[in-house]
């Protein structure tokens, strides 16, 4: 079942990895998502940005289902993750998710947090897991820490650490939730140059996230979300610079300056 | 006799010393194993009670809530006695030591889920994402990720709960358990002399004062988690 | 099912008990009005004693502490009460308990009252010292507050603890709620009297527990 799913320019055309249809989510009063259809082609990087409680957080984590979503379907490589029969647990671990907070386990070491999942989930000896943990911790840089405790970290590179641990189950798709907002300054651009090192080995990701240079040169597609609902997508050339809807044009303009 | 020998004598009088202290020291032993029966059996309990809760199953909960509140209000004391004099009546005999392990087990276990509850609460919620979102599922994440952090912050508290509950074992004493103040008392009343209560609280002191001692290193040991 | 209900809930037997247990209810309410000030009191004393400038005092109070935490309340009720007639000293039962339990609670009372004290940062001591108020004052008007503040929910824990702890004054017949249920279930052979007892304790402490409760359970973000 391939329908067309994004609306005009930078439709998808191959079919999509990610498909998501008529999402809706509330928290109590508070409609959060309005009936969201939204699609990720295979190897394509697709950034979500809108002015914040706009829906974007809630979006990205529904979904992987850390957030349940009222209606609406989720299909990930042709799989209902809105199925209650879904094996929950199988799909997670094919959508990496980093969050805003890295959420690193503190009492386990850099190399311990990576391979956590890899033991648990897919039952790796601890030989095996740890091979491909420090292969995924030499990805983001980060192989000499494997020992040390999160603690000592500074905030990039637990969030490096954070991606390993999400890169090295083989995730078919990653999603980033605001992933250098609560890193100072100096440290955003080594998260990001781990981003761009992802997006040019091919994988497919969904980036929620301020750093609106960064989406201008790496992303594919951007989407404008406001108050629950995608208001416009399109190439970065024509959200920033010739955006169709007047609440993107204001909301670019609001955050050039 | 001047008053100090006096004071000797009467308190301790080494013939009593002589003849009594086999009866302490099975007291002691009778203490040591009441303690750890109680410290095994309620903390496990206790854990089970809180990771049962951490699912959030309505009517289980409310169970374990009314369960825990029910033994952190009750002295000790009322419940041994309503489980010994009680239970026979209505064709349950229970010994004096079961009663008294039972109920101690029961209050530490309440103590304990209350603690490691928290300990669980004061996990941030993004650990249970990260962990989630790696396909770990419920019961992995509350075993690999969320209870080593909990029981970190759970051991200090849990560790004073404990050595004041096991203290409770002289409880003992008064529903006839044969534990160290049981046979210093009944000592007392054959001789006529307090020796044997000196000798009692010297027995407490070995068997606790170490206890305590590893208490206050623990609590130090564990001091910077709740800077 | 009707044998429980007749052991355990019997509405005539506690009718019945009911004027012995509201007396023996009375007598807890006075133990605890005695017994609670003389902790709070006791408990500073030996919280200032232990973070004091002299190693004596300091020493006096980690020895006294450390005593205290590994003997049973119990046992120290006996000791007073059946030992010291031994050396020509002897105390009613109301007097043994009120001696216990200064000794026994203000050991716990003691170790918050410090931990408060610590929290309470450097800083607050220079600010005031540096206005000109004296030691003594610095620290009743201006640690002491801060600290207790700091370190409510545990002394509220501990009052708790010590409620409940006035029940072992039965063992050396002080006529409190529990002396007073166990001698009605000896007259009647039923246990319905501490029962009876035992949700009175409930009524009184609940809230109190449910209080601690919500201390403790701050979920984190």
């Amino acid at each position: 079942m391939q329908l067309s799913v994004a609306q005009g320019a930078g439709a998808v055309r191959v079919s999509p990895i990610l498909q998501v249809r008529g999402l809706t989510k509330r928290f109590g009063p508070l409609e959060v998502l309005k009936g969201i259809d939204f699609a990720v082609a295979p190897q394509e990087l697709v950034f979500v940005i809108g002015p914040s409680g706009s829906g974007k957080s809630t979006l990205l984590r529904c979904c992987n289902r850390l957030e349940d979503a009222d209606s609406g379907s989720i299909l990930l490589d042709g799989v209902e993750l809105m199925d209650p029969k879904c094996d929950l647990n199988a799909m997670r671990r094919r959508i990496g998710m980093v969050f805003q907070s890295f959420n690193l386990y503190p009492h386990l070491t850099v190399l311990g947090n990576v391979t956590l999942a890899m033991r648990k989930v897919l039952g790796k000896s601890r030989r095996e897991a740890d091979e491909i943990g420090l292969a995924a911790l030499d990805r983001v840089g980060l192989a000499d820490k494997a020992a040390a405790y999160p603690a000592a970290l500074s905030g990039g590179q637990q969030q490096r650490v954070a991606i390993a641990r999400a890169l090295c189950l083989n995730p078919k798709v990653m999603l980033f939730d605001e992933p250098t907002s609560a890193l100072d300054p100096e440290l955003v651009g080594s998260v990001l140059a781990v981003m761009r090192d992802l997006r040019e080995a091919g994988m497919t990701m969904v980036v929620v996230s301020h750093e609106m240079r960064f989406a201008r040169e790496a992303a594919d597609r951007i989407v404008f979300m406001e108050a629950g609902c995608i208001v416009e997508e399109g190439p970065p050339e024509q959200i920033f610079s010739a955006p169709a809807n007047a609440r993107t044009r204001a909301f670019v303009a609001e955050i050039a300056r | 006799m001047t008053g100090f020998e006096r004071f000797a004598e009467s308190f301790f009088n080494p013939t009593l010393i002589g003849r009594y202290w086999p009866e302490i020291v099975s007291g002691m032993l009778i203490t040591v194993e009441i303690a750890l029966a109680v410290v095994a059996t309620g903390i496990m309990l206790g854990f089970g009670l809180a990771c049962v809760r951490s699912y959030r199953v309505l009517p289980l909960n409310a169970f374990i809530v009314v369960f825990v509140d029910v033994f952190r209000a009750l002295p000790p004391l009322v419940l041994i006695l309503i489980l010994y004099f009680g239970l026979p009546n209505i064709g349950l005999n229970l010994s004096a030591f079961t009663v008294l392990w039972l109920v101690l087990s029961l209050v530490l276990a309440a103590f304990a889920e209350e603690i490691l509850w928290a300990g669980i609460l004061s996990v941030r919620k993004g650990q249970w994402d990260a962990a989630r979102s790696t396909g770990l599922g419920f019961g992995q994440t509350l075993v690999s990720v969320i209870l080593p952090q909990a029981v970190r912050l759970a051991i200090p508290p849990l560790t004073n709960r404990t050595i004041a509950i096991t203290k409770n074992t002289a409880l003992g004493s008064v529903i006839g358990v044969s534990e160290v103040i049981y046979q210093a008392q009944s000592a007392v009343s054959f001789s006529g002399n307090a020796t044997p209560l000196m000798m009692a609280a010297i027995g407490y002191l070995l068997i606790f004062a170490p206890v305590v001692a590893l208490g206050s290193f623990i609590e130090r040991r564990f001091a910077w988690r709740r800077a | 099912m009707e044998l429980l209900r007749q052991q355990f809930f019997n509405i005539d037997v506690m009718v019945q008990a009911w004027p012995l247990i509201l007396r023996g209810l009375g007598m807890t309410a006075l133990l605890c009005l005695a017994v609670i000030p003389l902790g709070l009191l006791g408990g500073l004393a030996v919280a200032v004693a232990s973070l004091s400038r002299s190693r004596l005092l300091r020493w006096t109070a980690k020895g006294f502490i450390d005593l205290f935490r590994a003997l049973p309340p119990l046992v120290v009720l006996i000791l007073l009460y059946s030992g010291l007639p031994f050396a020509g000293l002897r105390l009613t039962p109301f007097a043994a308990v009120c001696l216990a339990f200064l000794l026994n609670s203000s050991c716990f009372y003691g170790e918050i009252y410090r931990a408060g004290i610590e929290s309470v940062g450097r800083g607050q001591w220079e600010a005031a010292r540096s206005t000109g108020l004296s030691a003594a004052q610095t620290f009743t008007s201006v640690i002491l507050p801060q600290a207790v503040r700091n370190v409510v929910p545990d002394l509220v824990s501990n009052t708790v603890e010590v409620v409940k702890l006035t029940s072992i004054a039965s063992v050396v017949s002080f006529t409190e709620m529990l002396y007073a249920a166990d001698m009605a279930r000896s007259v009647t052979f039923n246990t319905s009297p501490i029962v009876l007892a035992a949700a009175i304790y409930l009524v009184i402490l609940w809230p109190a527990v449910r209080l601690m409760s919500r201390f403790e359970h701050r979920v984190a973000a």
